[in-house]
């Protein structure tokens, strides 16, 4: 069921171009709301703004929603296709759906949400943004991923973590296999603290912060010489 | 009767301490170099990695010459009369296409891999010659986008410091796909390199050994480039140019399919292409050469009638005018360097020049294991002369000012060279060059440039 609220400007994907769309969001003034209805799974909307409004986009939407976003606050009623989020700047994208693969893939910064599933390299190239998926994620979630946070609120696929540098996952379900240089860590006071603020903040209301794993990489591939095995 | 070969010149008994003469023969198979290689492989167990492009022997323009004009075909005077170099890239979508003053660029290479001195000076350099220089995997640094007045912003597949801010400074996009010196590998700088600023640009912590990935993290497909395409133009209201950058292989297909996803500008860059580092079977076994890249290139705009929407860069070991002519003649609306600018800069030059006063650097390639004229030791951040480095007392051997005034006069030198031979050709603009002006000199040549063979009507492999 689609739930929106009043808006200071609406704009129907049925009667105009994405540029159009695109080109009244980037105009909206800081502070103000912006609808977006009928996107039937449209790609590329609501790319590349920095301005401090709110948008949300009334039904299912396309590829790379939110894409490059450095400001505004994106809420979806709805189901997102590939790479929603990708290149996050600041901000915040919520979706109330699922999710297809890529989600958040290279966020340097803001805030995803994912109330569904996400799919295959959720929180890919992560570069510290931070990825938060009620359900399940798919394989090679969290690959290269470099800063930030991705957790999960359901179940992990295969290869978690492949190649990880600096981010940290947190995944309340179970995990299908780690992936190369990833490893299960101790949770600590701190990690439990983060967890319960970042549940707190997506809305999630399953997550024992108490009882998640943290994934971490074990940096045994950092400099080449690990190279020696090709673990890579 | 077969006549027998002559027999070696009968010389002096060797020296207790020479090898026989018998006892030299080289193997094809397994040559000093090969065997060194495997008594290196078994020594430390890992693969090689280096700097540079690929060193063996390969078809290239060399292998062609021009037919200039004489009683059929009317020259040009050669140094007074006009021959138009002004190019235009980006004129299919962008709203901004960016102009040029030379069809000459400067490749992506990145901060991290080069000093901030080099980009500076590389920047500079494209500035005053009235063309534009390229970013790398590393992100936009402030110098770079000082210095240079058109400045085109690489999308690669790590996305180091890839944000939406440098994204709007950008005068045009370049996605990269692939690269000639390792098509369908990722990049690789290692820790000795990444210094706090580069691992801060790169959101990575200092010292470690910097695997940029091999493929995009938020697209696949040919189908899903459309939609990227798409994406960075609406985040950048259709204004600048988009460039797809490919490592030659599959080069008709690959050509094809990144026009079908939009792009309004085609990089190929050519097996002989350079990288600050690498695995040495990537360089050496890897892609194809620059030289059939750019016929086969051409080719497949011309069959999907994109050759007049679509312009083509070519790169890959190009050093001189007569590189780009040809390059030209067969059909690149423009080039873009790398090495060579480097080269031009100080990069294997015996001597570093500081406080005004010249300095030898013999004997710091010699620590590094090579000599001035052979180094491809950019990999180990330890550039004798401040270029690919960021050892601030090293860094400090390359003065930007006077680095940039020898990038200006190379790039000079390659215009005047290249509109010399078009003007010869009879050509008032140097896009008019085609291949209608080139013969090969060797069959292979012929063959994968789609040229006849010189002295003959013979192109291999061409139905008669």
């Amino acid at each position: 069921m689609v739930q929106v609220t009043e808006a200071d400007t609406v704009l129907n994907c049925a009667e105009l171009s994405t540029r159009e769309v695109n080109a009244a969001l980037a105009e909206l003034p800081d502070g103000t709301h912006a609808r977006i209805t009928e996107p039937w799974g449209r790609h590329n909307l609501a790319v590349g703004l920095s301005n401090s409004c709110t948008i949300e986009i009334a039904g299912n939407a396309g590829y790379f929603i939110g894409g490059l976003g450095a400001g505004p606050a994106i809420t979806v009623h709805g189901f997102v296709g590939w790479s929603v989020g990708e290149n996050l700047m600041s901000g915040s994208i919520t979706v109330h759906g699922n999710a297809s693969e890529c989600a958040g893939a290279s966020a340097h910064g803001g805030r995803l949400v994912i109330h569904g599933d996400a799919s295959a390299r959720a929180g890919i190239s992560l570069k510290g943004g931070t990825v938060l998926v009620g359900g399940d994620v798919g394989h090679m979630s969290g690959f290269m991923a470099q800063a930030g946070v991705l957790l999960v609120g359901g179940d992990a696929g295969d290869a978690l973590g492949d190649s990880l540098y600096e981010t940290v996952i947190y995944v309340a379900g179970r995990i299908a296999s780690l992936g190369a240089d990833a490893r299960i860590e101790e949770l600590t006071a701190d990690d439990v603290l983060t967890v319960k603020r970042l549940v707190d903040k997506a809305g999630f209301d399953h997550i024992d912060p108490e009882n998640v794993k943290r994934v971490a990489s074990a940096k045994q591939l950092y400099n080449f010489d690990a190279l020696k095995d090709q673990k890579y | 009767m077969t006549e027998m070969l002559p027999r070696p010149t009968a010389r002096a008994e060797p020296a207790a301490d020479e090898i026989p003469a018998d006892g030299r023969r080289r193997s094809h198979t397994f040559p000093p170099e090969s065997i060194a290689q495997i008594q290196r492989m078994a020594e430390e167990g890992h693969y090689e990695i280096r700097g540079w492009g690929a060193k063996r022997a390969l078809p290239s323009f060399d292998d062609l010459t021009f037919l200039t004009a004489s009683i059929s075909r009317y020259p040009l005077e050669g140094y007074r009369e006009k021959c138009e170099t002004r190019t235009v890239l980006g004129s299919r979508f962008a709203s901004k296409p960016i102009e040029l003053d030379i069809p000459i660029t400067i490749a992506g290479m990145s901060f991290g891999s080069l000093s901030a001195a080099a980009k500076t000076a590389l920047g500079t350099a494209a500035t005053a010659v009235g063309t534009s220089t390229t970013t790398g995997d590393g992100g936009m640094s402030t110098e770079e986008r000082a210095a240079s007045q058109l400045l085109v912003y690489q999308c690669l597949p790590s996305r180091y410091g890839f944000n939406l801010a440098d994204l709007r400074k950008a005068d045009a996009i370049e996605i990269v796909v692939g690269q000639g010196a390792k098509p369908g590998g990722g990049g690789m700088l290692l820790g000795q390199k990444v210094s706090d600023r580069v691992a801060g640009m790169r959101t990575l912590p200092p010292g470690v050994d910097q695997r940029s990935a091999s493929r995009h993290p938020d697209w696949v497909g040919p189908d899903d480039l459309r939609i990227k395409i798409e994406e960075l133009r609406e985040a950048t209201s259709w204004e600048k140019p988009v460039y797809v950058k490919l490592g030659a292989t599959r080069v008709t297909n690959d050509v094809k399919l990144a026009v079908a996803a939009g792009a309004d500008v085609v990089v190929v860059d050519g097996m002989q292409g350079g990288t600050g580092a690498t695995q040495d079977v990537f360089l050496e076994n890897a892609g194809i050469p620059t030289l059939p890249a750019v016929r086969q290139a051409a080719a497949a705009l011309r069959e999907i009638e994109m050759e007049d929407q679509v312009q083509l860069v070519v790169s890959g070991g190009i050093r001189s005018g007569s590189d780009v002519a040809k390059a030209l003649a067969l059909g690149a609306d423009a080039v873009s360097l790398g090495v060579a600018p480097l080269v031009a800069l100080g990069c294997n030059s015996r001597t570093y020049q500081r406080d005004g006063i010249s300095h030898d650097a013999t004997e710091d390639y010699r620590a590094l294991g090579t000599e001035p004229g052979h180094c491809h030791k950019m990999h180990t951040g330890q550039c004798p002369v401040g270029i690919a480095t960021q050892d601030p007392e090293l860094e400090a051997r390359l003065d930007a000012a006077a680095g940039a005034r020898r990038v200006i006069n190379y790039l000079k030198s390659v215009t005047m060279e290249l509109t010399t031979l078009a003007r010869a050709c009879g050509k008032s603009d140097v896009h008019n060059l085609e291949p209608e002006d080139l013969v090969a000199l060797t069959v292979e040549a012929a063959a994968m440039a789609g040229v006849p063979l010189a002295g003959t009507n013979w192109i291999p492999g061409e139905q008669r």
